[in-house]
């Protein structure tokens, strides 16, 4: 029972009309996660620019604020003080409806995302189904954008997105599907329930693929092709400013904070942990992602689009099918086995899969290609 | 059924964050290969030349300054060892020894900063700029102590240089040459075994051998080509026949080879400062010359391997306080002419990292 | 030319960027903080000296630019008296030819830098505004005599305090904050 429901009968037994139970019930879950993931969003933001800042031994923004923690509200009302230019001969209902298109899915994952135990706004039964789903619209957002800016930067950046967004979801579902098989069940609070070992133990090889695919999917470095800052010059959100470009932004991180909860409730066991409250360990789980997401960008320069979908397509692809093959394979015929047993077979088979692979392909550095 | 496609013509503008400068190239561009590059060039014309024929020998010394602002001793170096050249001056072995010194520190601070960039160009966010600042601003305070400035240094003088060194400088550079190997092998660490900046820069970008001699290349780009050249081994002008040295030569001619060219050269650079600090005479730093020079009527060509390439002043003089002529040659307006066929072919995320390599200024191109 | 696989040389740059997280951050946080600077600088003025200016206009002539404007008129004892002594100090470039060609010692560079007005016309500096004062202190660029009184430059090379390097915050709490100090 969610906290949720609980709720609900405490209101049917207050004696209020069913229509009216359900949607206050319903309000209030709405408002709750609303305000977790604004509140949360505005920390990640600022928690990356001083991040960034220390990684590069320079102070990140220090002045508006104690540390600086008003500085992206500073930068939003910077964002929302500025005119709102359109291109002449752009698409306008289009250029209008592209922001909304990137932003809108993110909040929509959050409806299934188990902060603490119970607390979850609607416990689907094929949670993780729906998360995939409705992350890969915000593909077609960035695409529009990009078309319909009438700008030829804008354009190439739609070309990759495509591109990108599309190699890049089958290694992301095939890895989802192995945490699937362990769990037994689509539901994201089974799963949760099902981590007695966290699942990044227990499958490295889907954990690394899961979250480099991720990292792709959030248009992040190495991977960060479409808003490319020294190639394309901002790529497709290079004709937005005003409130547009705010909704562009808070999206990015918005994805950024989505991916990070999935990427803790599936491997790295959610709310699960000693001592500590379940949603404090939850919230330093999210955390602990989002800062190697930011220590990633820090270090690495970008790929190439064509080195980006080699990458996918022969390198992530079959060693995410080898693993679906394994995990099956375990979940079958040895499913009453020590899970340490499985533990040492799964790191052993990842080493071996991953030197096998850097030996048999180069991300083709070498030849003219047309 | 073949699919029909057209190219199309990206303006890749005068503003641009990776341009090095104001710096338009019009690509033409099928998909995201790249077809044809145009360069075009001007927006940064001072008439610098023109405004040399107004001025006193002396008084250009100051504008050579702003040529390549990002290694102006060694512009300064060129002219004055032109203007010797040209009158006949001999200059102390003091001073010969301090423009060496500063000389070389230059080419270290310059080749930080353009591998610095570089790595921008391939999208590391700023993080190999910052680190490889931290040691450029230690060089900039030790120029600040000698000449006063951190930019635009009017040091170098005819016939010696302006000022001679405080007492605390030696200590600190001596301080300075010591640490810089080990942060050059932690940018090594950082860099050079990265398997992302290996895939995209081995093998892009090749500039054989033969066409960067045609073209007349100098400088890192053509020593990574392969070529045996360097004019401070080929020609040697000051007193750097006194001091041991490599010369690294790249093998492919790509990318990664222009960068691991510089990076070599900055070991060599440390190299020859251990020397030239340890064999530093005593004496005066400026020769007996007069205010407003009146060279003998003649030409004069003086060259340098600057940190870009060979950078030459050619002068010609009538006998007055002013040159006739003052013409300069810089290397990054010819080693820019290989654009074209570097890159075509390629894509144009290949486009921005070939240009970043070739390590433009556009202070140089446009004069 | 070490080549690493396996996403080895990976780990190895990122485990050189996580080192940079126990490493003093190297801001100097302008305007609280500022960078010494060093006795021979050439900042952003010219201090002048008028008991000592003859009016010979030695530094007009050997100003590249042509900053300086000097009218004298003979005076009561054989010498020149300097009527008008202006400085374009917004065509100035600052490259220190005219405080080398004095030769009494009577123009030095500056050792300010924060010289900017709201206006174009507020930069040409007259005489009154270009004299020694307590806002005005010379540096000892080709003045050896004040090089020689002034105090040395904290070098960046010197991180360590002990040896009189620049002292850095960790974390940089401004204590002040503000513009301006």
């Amino acid at each position: 029972m969610t906290l949720l429901q609980n709720f609900r009968l405490f209101l049917d037994g207050m004696n209020w009309p069913d229509w009216a139970a359900y949607l206050v019930a319903g309000l209030v879950g709405i408002i709750v996660v609303l305000a977790f993931v604004l509140v949360l969003v505005i920390v990640f933001i600022w928690f990356e620019r001083r991040l960034l800042g220390r990684f590069q031994i320079r102070l990140g923004p220090n002045r508006l604020g104690p540390e600086g923690i008003f500085q992206p509200l500073a930068t939003a009302a910077k964002i929302l003080m500025k005119e709102d230019i359109v291109p002449a001969k752009a698409d306008k209902i289009i250029h209008w409806l592209a922001p909304v298109i990137v932003f809108v899915p993110v909040l929509l994952i959050f409806a299934v995302v188990p902060i603490s135990q119970g607390a979850i706004l609607s416990d689907l039964n094929v949670g993780i189904v729906y998360v995939v789903a409705v992350s890969a619209v915000s593909a077609i957002g960035i695409y529009s954008a990009g078309w319909a800016s009438n700008n030829k930067y804008a354009l190439i950046a739609a070309f990759r997105t495509v591109a990108q967004m599309v190699s890049y979801e089958f290694p992301l579902v095939l890895a989802i599907i192995g945490v699937v098989l362990m769990a037994g069940s689509l539901s994201m609070t089974e799963i949760v329930e099902s981590q007695t070992i966290p699942y990044i133990i227990l499958q490295p090889l889907g954990f690394v693929i899961f979250f480099l695919c991720t990292i792709a999917e959030m248009n992040r470095s190495p991977f960060d092709l479409l808003e490319a800052d020294s190639e394309i010059v901002a790529g497709y959100h290079i004709e937005y400013s005003g409130m547009k470009f705010a909704m562009f932004y808070l999206g990015e991180y918005g994805h950024a904070l989505a991916y990070a909860c999935i990427v803790t409730t599936l491997f790295l066991s959610g709310w699960k942990g000693p001592f500590l409250p379940p949603i404090l360990w939850f919230i330093i789980k999210v955390f602990l992602v989002f800062g190697t997401i930011v220590w990633m960008r820090a270090t690495l320069p970008r790929l190439r689009v064509d080195q980006l979908m080699g990458f996918a397509w022969k390198g992530l692809l079959p060693m995410a099918i080898i693993n679906l093959f394994i995990v099956a394979a375990e979940v079958l015929w040895l499913p009453e086995i020590n899970l340490w047993i499985l533990v040492v077979v799964n790191i052993a088979a990842a080493g071996i899969l991953v030197l096998l692979w850097s030996r048999l392909f180069t991300l083709g550095g070498g030849r003219v290609e047309v | 059924m073949a699919l029909q496609t057209e190219p199309f013509i990206l303006n890749v503008g005068p503003q641009h964050p990776s341009t090095h400068g104001v710096f338009r190239m019009k690509v033409t561009l099928d998909g995201e290969v790249v077809v044809d590059v145009e360069p075009v060039i001007g927006y940064l014309h001072r008439g610098i030349e023109k405004m040399g024929e107004n001025r006193t020998y002396t008084q250009i010394i100051p504008l050579t300054d702003r040529l390549d602002y990002l290694a102006s001793l060694t512009n300064n170096l060129a002219y004055v060892l032109a203007v010797e050249k040209l009158a006949g001056i001999k200059i102390p072995e003091r001073a010969e020894y301090l423009r060496i010194i500063m000389a070389e520190s230059m080419r270290i601070s310059s080749h930080l900063m353009a591998v610095g960039f570089f790595l921008n160009d391939l999208g590391a966010m700023m993080t190999p700029v910052l680190y490889m600042w931290r040691e450029r601003e230690k060089l900039l305070d030790l120029f600040e102590m000698v000449c006063g400035q951190r930019l635009t240094y009017n040091y170098m003088r005819i016939g010696g240089v302006s000022h001679d060194i405080p007492e605390e400088f030696l200590p600190a550079m001596k301080k300075f040459v010591t640490e810089m190997p080990g942060f050059l092998d932690e940018y090594d660490q950082l860099i050079a075994s990265n398997e992302i900046v290996l895939v995209r820069t081995k093998g892009v970008g090749v500039l054989p051998k033969e066409t960067a001699i045609d073209i007349g290349a100098s400088g890192p780009v053509l020593r990574a080509s392969g070529v045996k050249w360097d004019t401070r081994k080929a020609d040697p002008y000051s007193i750097y026949d006194r001091f041991d040295f490599d010369i690294p030569i790249g093998a492919a001619g790509d990318n990664y080879d222009r960068y691991w060219v510089r990076m070599q050269e900055m070991r060599q650079s440390l190299r020859i400062l251990e020397q030239a600090m340890a064999q530093l005479p005593k004496g005066e730093v400026i020769a007996d010359v007069p205010q407003l020079l009146r060279p003998p009527v003649g030409e004069a060509y003086g060259h340098i391997e600057a940190p870009k390439g060979e950078l030459g002043f050619y002068l010609v003089s009538d006998n007055s306080i002013a040159p006739y002529r003052f013409h300069i040659h810089p290397p990054t307006l010819i080693n820019l002419t290989a654009l074209k066929d570097m890159v075509v072919g390629w894509k144009i995320a290949d486009l921005i990292v070939t240009f970043g390599s070739i390590d433009v200024v556009l202070g140089e191109i446009d004069r | 030319m070490k080549f690493e696989r396996y996403g080895i040389g990976i780990a190895k740059g990122m485990a050189l960027t996580f080192k940079h997280l126990f490493r003093p951050p190297i801001t100097v946080q302008y305007p609280e903080q500022k960078l010494s600077v060093s006795r021979r600088i050439r900042g952003n003025e010219l201090v002048w000296y008028l008991d000592r200016c003859t009016g010979c206009a030695t530094c007009a002539r050997a100003c590249p630019q042509g900053n300086i404007e000097i009218v004298t008129h003979v005076g009561s004892e054989n010498n020149y008296v300097v009527d008008k002594f202006e400085v374009d100090c917004g065509r100035c470039m600052f490259c220190g030819l005219c405080v080398e060609a004095c030769p009494y010692n009577a123009l030095a560079m500056g050792r300010g830098y924060e010289r900017s007005q709201y206006r174009r016309s507020d930069v040409i500096l007259s005489k009154e505004q270009l004299q020694l004062s307590d806002v005005r202190q010379p540096s000892g660029y080709a003045r050896p005599l004040i090089e020689a009184g002034l105090p040395k430059q904290n070098l960046l090379v010197n991180w360590n305090l002990k040896e009189g390097g620049q002292k850095l915050n960790w974390l940089g709490l401004s204590k002040k904050r503000g513009r301006g100090v």
